[in-house]
């Protein structure tokens, strides 16, 4: 895990490879996360015997596809050094309204667009109380938070079922062969992290929300757009934890008020682990669904240990841990 | 005129408001609110039940003033809570004299004592391993609760001592035990802090760290304490809790505390941005939750509504205390009046009522 050694270069040369050096070190994160991922792997194996097959790899998807989206909202919030604590709140909120509407026999073409917006609008409030009200993103995403649980109760006290074709063809239909299989949901899922990936990393947008995050000040004097992108990067998070809640609704089939409770801190966690740094800045989308692979890897190996189901949470503890202190030592080094 | 001003100037002045608002709303809808009967030697009513029910938010968010007052949070309270209620029972559950004091006080000191191991860890990460409060915590927050299912063994423990059940329920010159535990507390903290330099330090890391310790102060020391404080705190807070219900709930004790207590931080005027801090105002805002929370049953509206409840009035308060919304206000109404305070309390005030 230790950044190669170059062979000694010319002086003329030495540009090239401190961007190769440094484009290295801020990649190592992920790295790292990758490694982790393929040494659960090879230890299951060799523990278990049994345990890497197709059937596994595609369930390692096919178990998270709306952590996966979760995550992708909450990586754009987390590297403008924001954090979203809403998001499993507004899969409880978008799932019930899913379910009430669904009862109200409006067609799918109508509901499932109506569940993504209760999500955006939730991300509108507090995107505006962050950006326009200097509120800190903690609060108002708290506040946030506790209004989309309390829209979900107001919505329904109870769980609803829900019974609709085009919902239960996201997770339900699969697609595949020799063990392999896919199913639309997670089709959606790597669909959004891929469009996510290049607004990230390849438009302007994405290159402003690292410069928030990096230094909002110096952000700011570049004449950059900060107060609009802090705005957006919470109507993301909230629009992502829409379809979150659609295809959590899919995975139940159901609306519940007490869904994704404690989903914001799987989907942190997440996100960690895939080598973004909560001060913002700094990280990869790619990385986050690294991230999200390693949480349900965990989770699939408690299960096959049968060990108690609290013990996911000791070792993701653990995990968040590690990589913690390897992130802290690494931008330790970096920043001397 | 000034008078009035000086008033609503004082930065206790809307957590007091807000409190006041929320008393009379209750009584005016049901005037038995207020009233207090005696009944074997202690009072009850509902303000009695407010007084109670604060006491483990209140140690919480004493913790959490001193921790945001460093410019860190704390995450791992409702964990830890969880953690202390936990270690007390099995112990207490275990032994063959359930009611012996003896029992009793080893299992509370050993509550505490491990409570304070997890706040040292907090600590260290925070200020020695120099890890973002906000992580640092969040581990604790995930791996708390796994720990103390660990100690219930998953099951939900039950036991009967009654010296242990006294701590909840009992009444102590006519007052809740638990509640005079908590003010103790409160009192005990707010004297160390303020009548010794401790409290200065505080703020001086938390306004600006680098110059603080540039200028002698031991930062790293005192944010670590801090953040042993706040393990303590929330695991005497665990040890009333579990008192109360005389069970340890691995899942449920102490769920979602942390954010209870950062609001009561926040409605009480300490900013998160660290520095400043007001433990009077951390325990008017934990006053101002608990009467809402209690309010929303008292007042018949259904429980589940208590959470939009809570989102609108962070939102107000939040609002309320934004430079940036006071901006907009004040620079829209010096075009129109010759006095602008006086319209922007009075908009202030409908905000808040509303």
């Amino acid at each position: 895990m230790s950044v190669q050694t170059a062979p000694a270069l010319p002086f003329e040369d030495r540009s090239v490879l401190t961007r190769v050096k440094s484009a290295a070190s801020a990649w190592l994160p992920v790295l790292a996360a990758l490694a982790i991922l393929i040494l659960m792997l090879v230890a299951g194996q060799l523990y278990f015997g049994d345990f890497v097959s197709p059937r596994l790899i595609s369930a390692l998807f096919d178990n998270n596809p709306y952590l996966i989206v979760l995550a992708i909202g909450m990586t754009f919030v987390i590297i403008t050094g924001g954090i979203d604590l809403s998001v499993g709140s507004v899969i409880a909120f978008s799932g019930l309204l899913g379910a009430q509407l669904f009862a109200a026999g409006l067609p799918a073409v109508i509901v499932l667009p109506l569940m993504v917006l209760s999500g955006t609008v939730i991300g509108v409030i507090i995107g505006v109380m962050v950006a326009v009200f200097d509120i800190q993103p903690f609060i108002a995403s708290l506040a946030g938070m506790f209004l989309a649980r309390g829209l979900a109760y107001v919505t329904s006290l109870k769980s609803l079922p829900i019974k609709d074709d085009a919902l239960n063809w996201l997770l339900g239909e699969s697609w595949g062969a020799g063990g392999w299989y896919v199913t639309p949901g997670v089709v959606l899922a790597l669909v959004l992290v891929a469009v996510a990936t290049w607004m990230l990393h390849y438009t302007r947008f994405g290159r402003t929300v690292y410069a928030v995050g990096g230094g909002e000040q110096s952000a700011r004097l570049m004449g950059l757009a900060v107060d609009r992108t802090k705005f957006l990067v919470y109507v993301i998070s909230g629009t992502c934890a829409g379809i979150g809640g659609v295809l959590f609704a899919s995975y139940t089939q159901s609306g519940n008020p007490l869904a994704g409770l404690g989903m914001e801190l799987q989907a942190i966690a997440a996100v960690v682990i895939g080598g973004t740094i909560l001060t913002g800045g700094s990280g990869y989308m790619i990385g986050s669904l690294v991230g999200v692979l390693v949480y349900g890897l965990i989770q699939i190996a408690i299960t096959y240990m049968s060990v108690d189901s609290w013990w996911t949470y000791i070792v993701i503890g653990i995990m968040l841990l590690v990589f913690v202190v390897f992130q802290r030592a690494l931008s330790a080094r970096r920043g001397g | 005129m000034t008078m009035l001003r000086r008033i609503t100037r004082h930065p206790l002045f809307w957590p007091v408001f807000a409190l006041v608002v929320l008393i009379v709303v209750n009584t005016i809808s049901r005037p038995s609110f207020l009233s207090i009967t005696v009944k074997d030697g202690g009072l009850y009513g509902s303000l009695i039940d407010i007084l109670r029910n604060s006491s483990q938010l209140m140690l919480v968010s004493l913790g959490m003033t001193l921790v945001i007052a460093t410019r860190g949070i704390d995450l791992s309270v409702g964990a830890v809570l969880a953690v202390s209620g936990a270690v007390s029972l099995t112990i207490i559950g275990s032994s063959d004299t359930p009611g012996d004091l003896g029992t009793v006080t080893v299992a509370i000191l050993t509550g505490l004592l491990v409570t304070l191991v997890l706040g040292i860890w907090n600590g260290f990460l925070v200020s020695v391993v120099k890890i973002q409060p906000i992580i640092a915590t969040l581990l604790l927050m995930f791996a708390g609760r796994g720990i103390a299912m660990l100690i219930t063994k998953g099951q939900i423990t039950t036991i009967t001592s009654d010296p242990y059940r006294y701590l909840a329920s009992g009444h102590l010159l006519g007052l809740p035990v638990a509640f005079l535990i908590a003010i103790v507390v409160v009192v005990l903290v707010s004297l160390v802090v303020r009548r010794t330099a401790l409290g200065m330090l505080l703020e001086a890391v938390g306004i600006n760290p680098e110059a603080s310790r540039l200028a002698g102060v031991q930062s790293r020391g005192i944010i670590w304490m801090v953040y042993a404080l706040s393990g303590v705190l929330a695991g005497l807070a665990g040890i009333l809790y579990s008192s109360n219900i005389m069970a340890a709930d691995a899942n449920n004790a102490g769920l979602n505390i942390e954010l209870d207590a950062i609001l009561a931080v926040v409605i009480g005027g300490t900013s998160l941005m660290g520095g400043k801090f007001s433990i009077s105002g951390t325990v008017v805002g934990v006053l101002v939750i608990q009467t809402l929370t209690t309010s929303i049953t008292f007042l018949g509206v259904p429980p589940a509504v208590t959470p939009l409840f809570k989102a609108l009035v962070v939102i107000v308060i939040c609002l309320v205390q934004s430079q940036k919304a006071r901006d907009m206000l004040f620079s829209r109404r010096r075009h129109r009046t010759a006095a602008p305070a006086a319209v922007v309390a009075e908009a202030e005030t409908e905000a808040v009522a509303r």
